[in-house]
């Protein structure tokens, strides 16, 4: 599927229609979101499920399987739709293609390295000896 | 490629009287910001202070616990509630339908609704369950 194609002859003479991409982007904020509304839903479950909130239970629900991956799964799907939601909330706002290009990057590498620590501390309670 | 001619702008939020659609869309993208900022800063922090040991979760606890960290974290579970409801709503109005005036105007209140509920229950269950 062409998008540019949607352009009318006139549009295409004066070089305006479609930007010919941002459709997977679209479509993938959807998925993503799908995705997070069962592990949003199962981590506030979750926490007013468990017992306590003190350091020995949540330690052993994140190093069980049942806890370790759900949590790995809506870290790593969580910072990628926040990634792809606050890129719209940039690229509405800010237009001045230096500004846009250094805020997109900010938060490429903010969501990157959020990411990244948020899955290390997990990894260490996951396979960690236990509590 | 000459895109010379600007393009047609349409009028800006000043001219619009609010209405319970306008609210929920402007609150959908406040409150997937601050999930995106808040929420997922407290969860990594979360998940770093468990990791880090005993000191690390109760100073983490201290902070979670005192009135601002309570208002944070009712306001970060309203907030997850909030962009659930209104994002299974743009899911299903991603497929054309829930245009309709009434229906439209009856799902953005329900999701103002909605999230308030759940907030309240779920905090309900967890200061009366929980410690």
């Amino acid at each position: 599927m062409s998008v540019g194609d949607s352009a009318t002859p006139l549009g295409k003479v004066r070089g305006l229609g479609s930007a010919r991409e941002g459709g997977e982007h679209w479509l993938t904020e959807r998925v993503t979101s799908m995705a997070l509304l069962l592990l949003g839903t199962w981590l506030i479950a979750s926490l007013l499920i468990l017992p306590k909130l003190d350091l020995r239970t949540v330690s052993e629900w994140l190093h069980a399987p049942s806890g370790a991956v759900p949590m790995a799964l809506l870290i790593i799907i969580g910072f990628k739709h926040a990634l792809d939601g606050m890129k719209v909330v940039v690229d509405d706002y800010v237009h001045e293609p230096g500004n846009n290009f250094a805020l997109n990057t900010l938060l490429l590498f903010l969501a990157v390295g959020g990411g990244a620590l948020a899955l290390f501390a997990l990894a260490r309670i996951a396979f960690g000896g236990g509590a | 490629m000459a895109a010379t001619k600007s393009r047609p702008l349409s009028p800006h939020l000043g001219v619009y009287r609010w209405g319970p659609a306008m609210l929920v869309s402007i609150l959908h993208r406040v409150t997937g910001a601050g999930l995106s900022i808040v929420g997922l800063a407290v969860l990594t922090w979360w998940l770093l202070a468990v990791t880090a040991g005993p000191d690390a979760y109760a100073s983490f606890t201290r902070v979670a616990t005192s009135p601002v960290g309570l208002i944070v974290l009712v306001g970060l579970t309203w907030a997850f509630f909030q962009h659930l409801l209104s994002g299974i709503r743009h899911l299903v109005m991603d497929t054309g339908a829930g245009f309709d005036l009434g229906v439209n105007r009856l799902f953005a209140t329900l999701t103002i609704a909605g999230s308030m509920f759940l907030t309240a229950l779920a905090w309900y269950i967890l200061m009366g369950v929980g410690r």
